[in-house]
């Protein structure tokens, strides 16, 4: 009993260790990346290559005050930073990162993923709702209809997968991948020939559920001053910082894990936790050059790109894939 | 039907160019400059505060003409000067002539406008601008130039 006990410590321990190494060398690498497509050097100063910058912001943040703006909900105002971070840490305990290292592996493992990743839309709406501002107010009406929107066509693909391989399991959706790059679910199969399509469906989804640019409706600055961490100073909104980013971890992990072979290699050799790194951090860099190219895009665009063009191909793509599953 | 797919075509095409553009720039070089750790060379035009020009013996080449001081809209030249003698051979004869030798060459950048009025009208070509650009201070005194002191300091 007390072993299991330990291993739910370790475990979680070690979530959030990765999920904060990660958030805040994330931004490091954010703001290097952004700077590298502006022809600038970005943060150089702190350390070599400006390493000890997230350091420096942490101190900071953590030594500031946290004010809570009055007529503000305090109970509430205080919950929903939490709820942005915890989300994304419990989710690391499922995910596979190798055959061997899995805190707790289960056998409907991307239900709940997904389950917790809806929480996120709902600290944001917490968030801008308990801070009794009108830019955090309009910042959460957006990004709650934006993560209803973007669920949709996000979860059909998944689907598509689960209808595709008969599991749930993170792992043996993995198992089913490996062997090399042509077992993917990237690579268009005869059951499937929409594979590719359904990709960049749920990459574009991912974008969108982690509230980045171009889908950054929800703290868009040019508009809502900040959205809805606008009352938010200190580690309230250090926390939406890095929940932000373990976002982006989980979300590139469950594209690596549902798409691109997990920790399989793609010739099919030497398997291990090191190709779900190297997958996961280029998918990363992805995100991070996509928020660098794209200006933001309008409220009307973003529904109407889910409502009209995602969610009508990712159900013709199910419903294709069910047909053809019927007949291979 | 056919219009919906080219539309998502055509968009799709067009973010690819994007991100196109973005990776061949992020491979490029960094163009920022570290000021204050590095700076550029300024160009040949930029108009800084007014300098004086020496001759060839380091001297102000300002003969105290007072062609600026009356040019200037600002009235933020201010000149003084003093006749010295001096001896010159005229016709195998020593004789003592008199000249104006510039004492005090002050400027009052608080509130020149850089117009450039001075430089124009100084027949001698005894001022022209600097390419001092690191002007910072929290008291104005700091900005009425003693152009002949600094002309002494720049030779010595
Ligand atoms: S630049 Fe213009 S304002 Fe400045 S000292 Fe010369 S004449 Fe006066
Ligand atoms: S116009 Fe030229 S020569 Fe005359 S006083 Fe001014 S600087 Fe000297």
């Amino acid at each position: 009993m007390s072993l299991t006990i330990l291993n739910v410590i370790i475990a979680v321990v070690i979530a959030i260790g990765f999920a904060a190494l990660n958030a805040a060398y994330l931004v490091w690498a954010e703001r290097r990346g952004a700077g590298r497509i502006q022809r600038r050097p970005g943060p150089n100063v702190n350390g070599p290559l400006g390493l000890l910058q997230p350091l420096a912001d942490g101190i900071k943040l953590m030594t500031k005050q946290l004010v809570i703006p009055g007529g503000a909900d305090k109970a509430l105002f205080m919950v929903a930073p939490v709820l942005a971070m915890a989300p994304a840490i419990i989710s690391f305990v499922t995910i596979p990162f190798s055959e061997s290292i899995v805190a707790h592996s289960m056998n409907i493992g991307v239900l709940m993923i997904f389950a917790f990743a809806s929480l996120s839309g709902f600290s944001i709406l917490l968030a801008g709702w308990s801070s009794r501002n009108k830019y955090g107010m309009m910042a959460s009406v957006r990004a709650v209809s934006q993560n209803i929107s973007y669920e949709v066509p996000m979860l059909i693909t998944v689907i598509t997968i689960v209808m595709m391989t008969g599991t749930m399991d993170l792992k043996e959706l993995v198992a089913a991948q490996s062997g090399g790059i042509w077992n993917w679910n990237l690579i268009p199969s005869l059951s499937s020939p929409l594979m590719p399509v359904a990709f960049l469906i749920f990459f574009i989804c991912s974008l969108a559920e982690t509230n980045r640019a171009p889908f950054d409706l929800g703290e868009a600055e040019s508009e809502l001053v900040a959205g809805f961490h606008t009352e938010y100073g200190s580690m309230g909104f250090g926390l939406f910082f890095m929940g932000e980013y373990a976002n982006i971890v989980i979300g590139a992990s469950l594209i690596t894990i549902l798409f691109l072979g997990g920790w399989g290699c793609p010739l099919g050799l030497f398997p291990g936790v090191w190709w779900f790194l190297l997958k996961i951090y280029m998918l990363i860099f992805s995100f991070i050059w996509i928020r660098w190219t794209f200006p933001r895009t309008t409220i009307y665009g973003l529904l109407n790109l889910s409502w009209k063009i995602l969610i009508p191909i990712s159900l013709f793509n199910l419903l294709l894939t069910a047909g053809l599953l019927k007949v291979f | 039907m056919g219009a919906y797919f080219t539309e998502i075509f055509r968009g799709l095409q067009s973010l690819a160019i994007g991100l196109g553009i973005t990776f061949k720039e992020f491979f490029q070089p960094v163009v920022t400059v570290s000021y204050p750790y590095e700076t550029i060379k300024m160009s040949e035009r930029y108009r800084g505060h007014i300098e004086l020009i020496e001759d060839e013996e380091g001297k102000a080449k300002c003969v105290v003409c007072g062609m600026c001081e009356r040019a200037c809209p600002s009235g933020c030249i201010s000149l003084a000067s003093e006749s010295v003698e001096y001896e010159v051979e005229v016709k195998g004869e020593m004789k003592t002539k008199k000249k104006k030798v510039l004492t005090k060459y002050d400027l009052n950048f608080t509130t020149c406008s850089l117009c450039g009025q001075c430089v124009e009208n100084c027949n001698f070509g005894a001022i022209t601008f600097s390419k001092d650009y690191n002007l910072a201070s929290s008291r104005k005194e700091d900005f009425h130039f003693d152009l002949l002191n600094r002309l002494k300091e720049r030779n010595s």
